[in-house]
C-alpha cells in the first residue's frame, strides 16, 4: 500500500467533508466534530450520490440524493438500510494526512 | 323596538368571561352588555401569566375572548376604564373617563390587589407585583437589562414567578418567611423536595427570612433582612399573597368583610348587584383560584336568568404548580391530630413523596410529589368518603394496584367513575367529557376543550383528558402528541422554536446543550432544521452554519442524480431581455452545458455543470447582471406573474411590476419551506396565483390577496386573506404574512401546512385585522433581509468557501504517480 499526502486536517471543515481525485474514482474525506478523519469511496451504495456532498453528523454521513446514513468508519448503511462503501484508511501525522492506496488499484484504473 | 334588559360589569377577569360564556349559552340576546375593563385589554387567562413569563407561551395564545368574540356577542367593552363611582339611586356607574352607563343589573368582579408588605423602599421603582400583564411585561423587561431578581413569597405565584425569571436568564432568590415553601399546600416534607427541585434549577431558595426593608438609591439595589443581611438585587418581586379588591363597592355602601358579602345566589346586599370572583365572600369564605370562581359563574348566570335553583357550595380544590417539570399536587387538610392516620410513601432515588391523610378510614387530604397521576383518584375518594379499609395495604400505590388490574394508566382512567372530577380548575367530570365525545364526534383535544373546557384552564390534566380520548375513541383517536424533531430529541419543533426564544440560545451547539439533544451533534435531520430557527430568530446575531445546510444551498445550486449540479438564475418576475438571453446562450456555449430548459417557474434553468465549474459560470452570469435564483432555497423561489395592463386587453392591474416587486423585496430571505407566489392581472388568473403559497389576483377595486395553496405533492386551491387597495398594501400584507410564516412554520412545513395548523382565521385576523401585528412582522422581515439579501453567487464568486468547488487533492493520475 502506499501513502499519499493529500493535505492537511483544517483544509476540511469540521462536520464536513472535501473530495480527492483519483484515477480510480473519486474519494470523499470526512472530518467529524471531534476532528477525527475518514475517508470512503465517493459514491454511494443506493445509487452513486457524492457522499462527500453529505452532512456529516456524529461518526456518521447522509447522502445528499436520498438520505441513506453511512457509517464514516466501517462503510456500511446504518438504520434499516442495506449497503456499503469500501473505506479507505487515513493517517493523521500531527495535522498532515495521509490515505493507503493500494498500488495496483491505482495502476488498474490506467 | 323593545329595549333589553342593561348588564353592566365591572371588571373583566377570568370569573365575569366565565360567566358571560355561561349566560350567552343559556339566554342568548336577553341583555345588552357594557363591561368596564380597568387593563387596557380583552379577556386573558391569567392562570397562564407564568408560561408567558417563561416564554413558554405568547400573550396571544392565552387570550379567552378575542374581539371577535366581543362583536359576535354585542358587548360593548369599555378597555383601559375604571369604574371610580357607583350610584346606587340613578343605578349608573361611571368610569375615570368620564363614560356613564346606566344599568338594570350590576355585576362587580373587580378580583383582587397584590399585597404589598408595608416595609421602607417598597414604593422604589424595580418592586414589581405579580398580577397582569402589565406585571409580566415590567419583569421581562428587567430580564432583559438586569442580572439579579429577588422574589419575596414562596407561595404559588412566588415561585411560578421564580421559575419564570431563571428560564429568562436571572439569578433569582426567593425569600420565604416560613419554614418551608407553600406551607398552606404542602406538608414539610413536600415543601422540602418542592425547594430542592428549585434548587436543582438553580434558583437560590432562603426560608425563614424577613424582609426589613428594600433598599437603593432611586431603584431596587437589594434588601435588607431582619437578620441585617444585604442580598443585592436589580429587581424585587412582591408576591406575598392578595387582598379582595373591595374598595368601589364599600363607597357605594355595599355590605363587606373581607370581600364583598354575597348570598350563595351572588346577590350583595343590594338586590340588583352581584358580585363574582376573587373579590366576592361567600358564607365567610374568598377564594383565590378558578375552580370555585367558575362555580360563582355558573350560579350567577342562572339567577340572571331567572334560574334560581342553582346555589353556590363550597368544595376543596387541588392545588397544582405550573412550573414545567415539577409535579405536585394538594388537596384538603393535612395538619396533623390524634384523630388522623397517614400513610406515606418515599422514592428518594425517583424523588417521589406522597401522603395521605386519613380520618376514620376516610381520605381527607392527599400530597403529592413527583407522582401526581393518582391525585383524581384521591381526589375522587375524598369527595365521595368512600371507606378505604379493604384497600389499606395498597391505597398509596394508587388505582392500578386495587383490584389485581394491571399496572397500566389506561386502565387506571377506564376504572375511574363517570363523576370523578378530571378538570379541576372547571370542575369536569369523567362522564361529561365521555359524554361530549360521543354526542358531538369529537376527535380532537381542541373540539374537546372548545365543548366541554376541560384541560381549557391550567392544562395539567390534559394528559388525563387525552386518556379518555383514546379510551371512549379507541384506534380512532389519534392523539396530537408531540411529534419530535428527530431521534435525537423527543422535543417537537414548536417546543424547540418556543424554547430558542425563550432561552435566548443563539448557536446549535447551544440548543443541543440547553435542550438536553440525544445525540452529539445533531443528524441530517435536526441541524437543518435547527439551523434555519436560528437564522429565523436571530438575523444579526447568529452565523449561519454552512456544515449544517443541505449540499444545495451550501453551493447555491441544485445537485443532480450524476453529481453535476444545475443553475437558475433570477429572471425577475419571468421577464426577460436579449441582453440577459445572449449570456445565458454565451454561458451555455462556454461550458458545454447539455440541457437549457425553461421552468415550470417562468425562467431558465442549465443542467449539467460540473461543479468545479459553477464559480466561473456565475463570475459571467453575474457581468451580466444576474443574481442566483435560490431554485434550490427553502426561501423565496420565483414570483411567477402574467403581462397585466401593460399588454393584456383584460389586465386590470400592472401585475407584471408587482410581480417585480415582490421578487426584489423578499429574494434572499430563508423560509420553513419554499416559498413560491404569483401574481395574476385579472381573474383568468393565467399566472396560476390560485395555487401558489402566496398569490395576488388583480381586480378593478385592488389586489385580492390569497395564501395557503398547494400545487405539488397535494392539490389545493388557495384561501383568500383579503382584498387591499394599493400595491404598498399588497406588499406590506404579504411581506408580514410571510414573517408569520417564517416564525412559526415548522421546518420543511409549506405555508399551506402551516396555515391549516393554526387556523386561517387565526393569519386572516393577525395580517388583516391587527394593524400592529402587521406593521411589527414587517419590519421584522425588513430587518432580516439587511442580512439574508446578499447574492451567493457574487459572495462565492469573490472566494467565498472555495473548498466547496475544488478538490483537496488530486493524486495517481498518470504526472503524479512515479
Ligand atoms: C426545475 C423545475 C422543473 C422544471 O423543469 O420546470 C423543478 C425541479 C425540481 N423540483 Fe419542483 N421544479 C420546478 C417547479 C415546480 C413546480 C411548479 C412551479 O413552481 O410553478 C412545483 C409545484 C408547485 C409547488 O411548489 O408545490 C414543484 C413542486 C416540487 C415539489 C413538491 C413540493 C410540495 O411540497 O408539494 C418538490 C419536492 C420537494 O420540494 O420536496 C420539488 C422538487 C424539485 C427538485 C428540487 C427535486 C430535487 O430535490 O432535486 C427539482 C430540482 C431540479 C433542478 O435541479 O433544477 N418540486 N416544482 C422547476 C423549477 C422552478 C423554478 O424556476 O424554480
Ligand atoms: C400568575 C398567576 C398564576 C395563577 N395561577 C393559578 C392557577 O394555576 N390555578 C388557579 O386556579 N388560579 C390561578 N391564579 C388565580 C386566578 O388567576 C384568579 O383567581 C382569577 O383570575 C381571578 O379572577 P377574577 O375575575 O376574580 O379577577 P381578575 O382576573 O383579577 O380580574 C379583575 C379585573 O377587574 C379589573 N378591575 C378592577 N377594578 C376595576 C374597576 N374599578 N373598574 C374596572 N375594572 C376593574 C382589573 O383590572 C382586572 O382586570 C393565578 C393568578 C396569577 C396572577
Ligand atoms: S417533477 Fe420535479 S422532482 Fe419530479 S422528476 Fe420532474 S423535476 Fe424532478
Ligand atoms: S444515492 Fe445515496 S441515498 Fe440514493
Amino acid at each position: 500500500m502506499d501513502w499519499h499526502e493529500i493535505g492537511r486536517i483544517e483544509d476540511i471543515p469540521r462536520r464536513g467533508a472535501r473530495c480527492i481525485k483519483t484515477p480510480a474514482g473519486k474519494i470523499g474525506i470526512f472530518r467529524t466534530a471531534e476532528d477525527q478523519v475518514f475517508a470512503l469511496e465517493d459514491h454511494c451504495p443506493h445509487k452513486g450520490g457524492p457522499l462527500s456532498q453529505g452532512i456529516v453528523h456524529g461518526g456518521a454521513v447522509t447522502c445528499p440524493l436520498h438520505n441513506m446514513v453511512i457509517d464514516l468508519e466501517t462503510g456500511q448503511a446504518m438504520g434499516a438500510d442495506q449497503g456499503f462503501v469500501p473505506t479507505i484508511p487515513v493517517r493523521n501525522d500531527n495535522g498532515v494526512l495521509y490515505i493507503g492506496l493500494a498500488a495496483s488499484g491505482l495502476m488498474a484504473a490506467e | 323596538m323593545t329595549s333589553k334588559e342593561r348588564l353592566v360589569i365591572i371588571g373583566n377577569g377570568m370569573a365575569p368571561g366565565r360567566m358571560m360564556d355561561e349566560l350567552f349559552e343559556r339566554a342568548p340576546g336577553r341583555y345588552e352588555v357594557t363591561v368596564f375593563n380597568a387593563e387596557p385589554r380583552v379577556n386573558y387567562d391569567r392562570i397562564m401569566l407564568s408560561p408567558v413569563l417563561s416564554g413558554e407561551k405568547a400573550y396571544e395564545d392565552i387570550i379567552i375572548h378575542g374581539d371577535q368574540w366581543y362583536a359576535d356577542h354585542g358587548v360593548t367593552l369599555h378597555r383601559g376604564e375604571k369604574i371610580v363611582t357607583i350610584d346606587r339611586t340613578a343605578k349608573t356607574v361611571t368610569s375615570d373617563k368620564g363614560t356613564v352607563a346606566a344599568y338594570d343589573k350590576l355585576v362587580i368582579a373587580t378580583g383582587s390587589n397584590p399585597f404589598i408588605i408595608p416595609v421602607p423602599g417598597a414604593d422604589l421603582p424595580g418592586v414589581i407585583t405579580y398580577r397582569d400583564l402589565d406585571d409580566v411585561e415590567k419583569m421581562l423587561e428587567a430580564s432583559r437589562t438586569r442580572k439579579r431578581a429577588i422574589v419575596i413569597g414562596g407561595g404559588l405565584l412566588g415561585l411560578e414567578a421564580a421559575a419564570g425569571l431563571k428560564m429568562q436568564g436571572m439569578d433569582v432568590t426567593v425569600i420565604h418567611v416560613m419554614p418551608t415553601l407553600m406551607e398552606r399546600q404542602l406538608d414539610p416534607a413536600g415543601g422540602y423536595l418542592l425547594q430542592k427541585a428549585m434548587e436543582d434549577r438553580g434558583i437560590e431558595v432562603r426560608t425563614k427570612a424577613n424582609t426589613k426593608a428594600i433598599i437603593g438609591d432611586g431603584h431596587v439595589e437589594g434588601i435588607e433582612l431582619a437578620s441585617g443581611e444585604i442580598i443585592p438585587a436589580d429587581i424585587v418581586v412582591m408576591a406575598v399573597g392578595i387582598r379582595p379588591n373591595t374598595g368601589l363597592a364599600q363607597e357605594a355602601g355595599l355590605a363587606c368583610n373581607r370581600g364583598i358579602v354575597v348570598n350563595n345566589a351572588m346577590q350583595t346586599s343590594d338586590g340588583v348587584i352581584f358580585s363574582l370572583g376573587e373579590c366576592a365572600e361567600v358564607d365567610g369564605q374568598v377564594y383565590g383560584i378558578v375552580a370555585p370562581l367558575y362555580e360563582m359563574a355558573r350560579v350567577l348566570a342562572a339567577h340572571l336568568c331567572d334560574d334560581t335553583s342553582s346555589v353556590f357550595v363550597h368544595a376543596d380544590t387541588p392545588t397544582k404548580l405550573k412550573v414545567t417539570g415539577i409535579n405536585l399536587f394538594s388537596l384538603g387538610d393535612f395538619g396533623e391530630g390524634d384523630d388522623r392516620e397517614e400513610i406515606v410513601l418515599r422514592d428518594a432515588t425517583s424523588g417521589v413523596y406522597k401522603r395521605l391523610i386519613l380520618k376514620d378510614n376516610r381520605i381527607i387530604g392527599t400530597v403529592l410529589f413527583g407522582d401526581v397521576a393518582d391525585g383524581a383518584w384521591f381526589n375522587d375518594l375524598k369527595k365521595k368518603a368512600t371507606d378505604i379499609s379493604e384497600m389499606r395495604e395498597t391505597l398509596i400505590f394508587g388505582q392500578s394496584y386495587q383490584g389485581g388490574a394491571p399496572l397500566d394508566p389506561m386502565a387506571a382512567v377506564a376504572a375511574l367513575p363517570d363523576d370523578a372530577e378530571i378538570c379541576g380548575c372547571n370542575g369536569i367530570c369523567k362522564g361529561k367529557i365521555t359524554g361530549a365525545i360521543t354526542e358531538k364526534g369529537l376527535t380532537s383535544l381542541d373540539d374537546v376543550r372548545a365543548h366541554t373546557k376541560a384541560s381549557a384552564s391550567c392544562g395539567t390534566c390534559t394528559g388525563l383528558v387525552e386518556q379518555l380520548m383514546a379510551l371512549t375513541l379507541g384506534d380512532t383517536y389519534n392523539p396530537a402528541a408531540v411529534q419530535p424533531m428527530c431521534g435525537c430529541t423527543d422535543l417537537g419543533h414548536d417546543d424547540v422554536r418556543r424554547l430558542i426564544k425563550a432561552k435566548e440560545l443563539k448557536s446549535i451547539p447551544a440548543v443541543m446543550q440547553e435542550l438536553e439533544w440525544k445525540s452529539s451533534c445533531g443528524c441530517a435531520k435536526c441541524r437543518p432544521a435547527l439551523n434555519y430557527y436560528l437564522v429565523c430568530d436571530w438575523p444579526d446575531e447568529y452565523a449561519d452554519d454552512y456544515q449544517s445546510r443541505f449540499i444545495n444551498e451550501r453551493v447555491h445550486a441544485n445537485i443532480q442524480k450524476d453529481g453535476t449540479y444545475s443553475v437558475v438564475p433570477r429572471m425577475w418576475g419571468g421577464v426577460t431581455s436579449s441582453k440577459e438571453l445572449r449570456a445565458i446562450a454565451d454561458v451555455v456555449d462556454k461550458f458545454n452545458i447539455p440541457t437549457v430548459k425553461c421552468t415550470g417557474g417562468q425562467r431558465i434553468d442549465m443542467l449539467g455543470i460540473k461543479k468545479e465549474d459553477l464559480p466561473a459560470v456565475w463570475a459571467d452570469l453575474g457581468k451580466a447582471g444576474f443574481v442566483s435564483g435560490q431554485a434550490y432555497a427553502k426561501g423565496l423561489r420565483t414570483v411567477k406573474t402574467c403581462v397585466g395592463t401593460d399588454w393584456c386587453r383584460f389586465g386590470t392591474q400592472d401585475s407584471t411590476g408587482l410581480g417585480i416587486k415582490l421578487e426584489k423585496f423578499m429574494w434572499g430571505s430563508w423560509t420553513p419551506a419554499k416559498v413560491k407566489l404569483a401574481v395574476s392581472g385579472c381573474p383568468r388568473n393565467c399566472a396560476e396565483a390560485t395555487c401558489k403559497d402566496v398569490g395576488v389576483v388583480c381586480v378593478d377595486s385592488g389586489f385580492e390577496i390569497h395564501f395557503a395553496g398547494a400545487a405539488g405533492l397535494d392539490i389545493k386551491g388557495t384561501e383568500v386573506l383579503g382584498l387591499v387597495k394599493t400595491e404598498e398594501e399588497a406588499l406590506e400584507y404579504i411581506v408580514a404574512l410571510t414573517q408569520m410564516y417564517r416564525e412559526q412554520g415548522r421546518y420543511l412545513e409549506r405555508i399551506y401546512k402551516w396555515a391549516k395548523r393554526i387556523g386561517y382565521d387565526e393569519v386572516r385576523r393577525q395580517i388583516m385585522d391587527d394593524a400592529d401585528k402587521r406593521k411589527a412582522y414587517f419590519d421584522r422581515f425588513v430587518f432580516s433581509q439587511k442580512f439574508a439579501q446578499v447574492d451567493p453567487w457574487s459572495e462565492r464568486v469573490s472566494g467565498k468557501d472555495k473548498h466547496e468547488f475544488r478538490p483537496m487533492a488530486t493524486i495517481g493520475f498518470p504526472e503524479a504517480a512515479e
